[in-house]
C-alpha cells in the first residue's frame, strides 16, 4: 500500500531525517494561513497517490498567502491520473545547491534488498541509470544480518561524495533502510534529497509502499497517520469485477480464490501456487496473450469458493476462455480445484470443455483431478508440460487477436 | 444446483443408532453430514461436493457408508 507525501515525510520525521517546515491542508484559506505561517515563498504540492504531479500542474510555487490561496484552489480542483487529492502539502521553499536520490527495495534477481543511491536526484531515476550510469550506485545487503551504517556510507561514497555531504547523506541513508525494515516497506525512497545553500540537507519529497498484508502488523501505525481500514490505497479504484472477487475470497476462510486486478483482455486467469501467479500471467504476456485479470488462487479453497471465481470470470463478457494455471501443488489439491473450475464455469452457463483453454494443475491428488477434467472434456496437461508451453498452448487457442 | 461429483449413501440401518449418527456428524470435516433432529442423520446435498474423500466417514460406519466418485463410473 502506498502513503501519500505527507505520510511517507512523517515516517521520515519520527527517523529523524531533516525535512521542510510544512503543513497539510485541505482547502484554499488552509493554504493562505499555512502560507502566513511558513512566511516567505512556498511550494504546494496535490497529495495523490500518483506519478507526474508536477507535469500535470499539481505542484505549484507561491510568494505568499495570497497566491498560496489561488495556488491551492486550482490544485484541489486537479484529478491526476483519475485521482483526486485528498489535500495540499504546503512546504517552505529552499533554494537547492545539489539534489540526490536514495531508494531501498528488493532487487528480485538478486533475492536480497538494495539501496541505490545517485548524485543526479529529482530526475527520473531509470534516465540516470541509462545514460548517466556513473551517476547511480547499487548496494545491496543483507535481510537477515543487522544493518550496519557502513553500508549506507558506502552506497554514498560510491558516486564520489565526500565530505558533510557524505556524512549527513549516510545518515538519511541508514534512517531510510530502517523505515524499510521497521515497516515492511517494498519501496522507500526520497527524491530529490536537497542539499541546501546553506549545506543542510533536507528530504524534499518521498515515495513509500508498503506490503498490502503487512496492514494488520502495522495496525497502530497506521492508525496513528490516520489511514482508515476501508482505504486500500490502490493506484486507482478498484472495478466492480475486482470488488465482487474480494467479496468471493472474504466468504469463506479456507484457502485464497481471490487477490483479483483487472486488465483489459480477454484470456480470464485461475492461477497460483507459490509464485505461480506472477510466472503464469507474464508466460501468458510472454506468448502474446492478453489477460482480463491478474488472480491468486491456493492454499486448498473449497469447491465453493472456487466455483464462485470461476463463476465470476467466466461471466465478464470480454473473457473468452480462461485458463487455468499453477506450479506444481502440494498443499492445494488438484481434484478440489477441478471441482471448483467446472462447476463454475457450468453455473456460468458455459460449457467447461469450451470454456476452459487448459488446465494445467500438477500435483496432490492429481488423478482424481485428471479423471474428473476427463469426464468434462476439458483439455489438461501433467507436469511434462512447463507453465510457459501451457500459457502458450492457451494463447494459441484464443485466435487471432 | 445438484452435486455433480460426490455422493453419499447411507444405509438406512445407520438411523437406528442414534450414537454413530451423531459420530458420523462429528467426523466430516465439510459437513456433510446433519444431525436431522430426531437422532437421525442426514446429507447436506450443497455441501457433496465438498467431500475430501478422507473416508472418515467410512471408518465410523464400515460397510454402512458409501462415498461414491460419480466421475469415475
Ligand atoms: S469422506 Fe470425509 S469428507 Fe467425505 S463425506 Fe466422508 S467424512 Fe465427509
Amino acid at each position: 500500500m502506498r502513503f501519500y507525501e505527507y505520510e511517507a515525510k512523517q515516517l521520515l520525521e519520527r527517523h529523524r531525517v531533516p525535512l521542510p517546515k510544512r503543513k497539510l491542508v485541505t482547502d484554499a484559506d488552509g493554504a493562505a494561513a499555512a502560507a502566513f505561517d511558513l512566511g516567505g515563498p512556498v511550494v504546494l504540492k496535490s497529495q495523490v497517490l500518483s506519478g507526474g504531479r508536477m507535469k500535470a500542474g499539481g505542484v505549484k510555487f507561491a510568494e505568499g498567502a495570497g497566491q498560496a490561496k489561488q495556488a491551492a484552489a486550482e490544485i484541489l480542483k486537479l484529478t491526476i491520473n483519475g485521482l483526486t487529492p485528498v489535500g495540499v502539502l504546503v512546504e517552505e521553499q529552499r533554494t537547492i545547491a545539489q539534489e540526490y536520490f536514495a531508494a531501498v527495495t528488493y532487487d528480485g534477481r538478486a533475492k536480497r534488498p538494495v539501496i541505490i543511491f545517485s548524485d543526479m536526484g529529482g530526475i527520473d531515476i531509470e534516465e540516470v541509470a541509462e545514460f548517466h550510469p556513473e551517476h547511480l550506485s547499487r548496494t545491496h545487503f543483507s535481510a537477515l544480518h543487522p544493518f550496519s551504517d557502513h553500508i549506507a556510507k558506502q552506497a554514498v561514497a560510491a558516486v564520489g561524495v565526500t565530505g558533510n555531504d557524505l556524512t549527513r547523506l549516510t545518515s538519511i541513508v541508514a534512517a531510510l533502510v530502517r523505515i524499510f525494515f521497521d515497516y515492511d516497506m517494498t519501496l522507500a525512497e526520497i527524491n530529490p534529497i536537497g542539499r541546501l545553500d546553506d549545506g543542510t540537507i533536507v528530504a524534499l519529497d518521498a515515495h513509500m509502499d508498503m506490503e498490502a498484508e503487512a496492514r494488520r502488523t502495522h495496525a497502530a501505525l497506521l492508525q496513528q497517520l490516520g489511514v482508515p481500514e476501508s482505504d486500500n490505497r490502490q493506484a486507482r479504484p478498484p472495478t466492480p469485477f475486482e470488488i465482487a472477487a474480494a467479496k468471493v475470497d472474504a466468504a469463506d476462510t479456507r484457502g485464497v480464490a481471490g487477490n483479483l486486478t483487472e486488465f483489459d483482455g480477454n484470456l480470464g486467469l485461475i492461477i497460483g501456487a507459490g509464485g505461480g501467479s506472477l510466472t503464469l500471467f507474464d508466460a501468458v504476456r510472454a506468448a502474446g496473450g492478453r489477460p482480463a485479470n491478474y488472480c491468486e488462487i491456493g492454499g486448498n479453497p473449497s469447491v465453493a469458493k472456487a466455483a464462485a471465481l470461476t463463476k465470476l470470470i467466466c461471466q465478464q463478457p470480454k473473457v473468452k476462455k480462461i485458463a487455468v494455471m499453477m506450479n506444481v501443488v502440494s498443499n492445494t489439491r488438484v481434484d478440489i480445484v477441478a471441482r471448483g473450475v467446472i462447476k463454475g464455469c457450468i453455473e456460468a452457463g458455459f460449457d467447461p470443455a469450451e470454456k476452459i483453454a487448459i488446465f494445467r494443475i500438477p500435483g496432490s491428488w492429481e488423478e482424481d483431478g485428471f479423471q474428473i477434467l476427463k469426464k468434462y472434456g476439458v483439455d489438461y496437461v501433467d507436469r511434462s508440460v512447463s507453465m510457459h508451453e501451457a500459457a502458450r498452448r492457451a494463447v494459441a487457442k484464443m485466435g487471432k487477436r | 444446483m445438484p452435486a455433480m461429483f460426490i455422493r453419499v449413501d447411507v444405509d438406512p440401518a445407520v438411523q437406528a443408532n442414534a450414537a454413530l449418527c451423531k459420530q458420523l456428524v462429528e467426523v466430516c470435516p465439510v459437513d456433510i453430514f446433519r444431525p436431522d433432529g430426531e437422532g437421525k442423520v442426514a446429507t447436506v446435498e450443497e455441501n457433496l461436493d465438498e467431500c475430501t474423500l478422507c473416508d472418515l466417514c467410512i471408518q465410523a460406519a464400515p460397510g454402512q457408508v458409501q462415498v461414491i466418485k460419480l466421475y469415475a463410473t
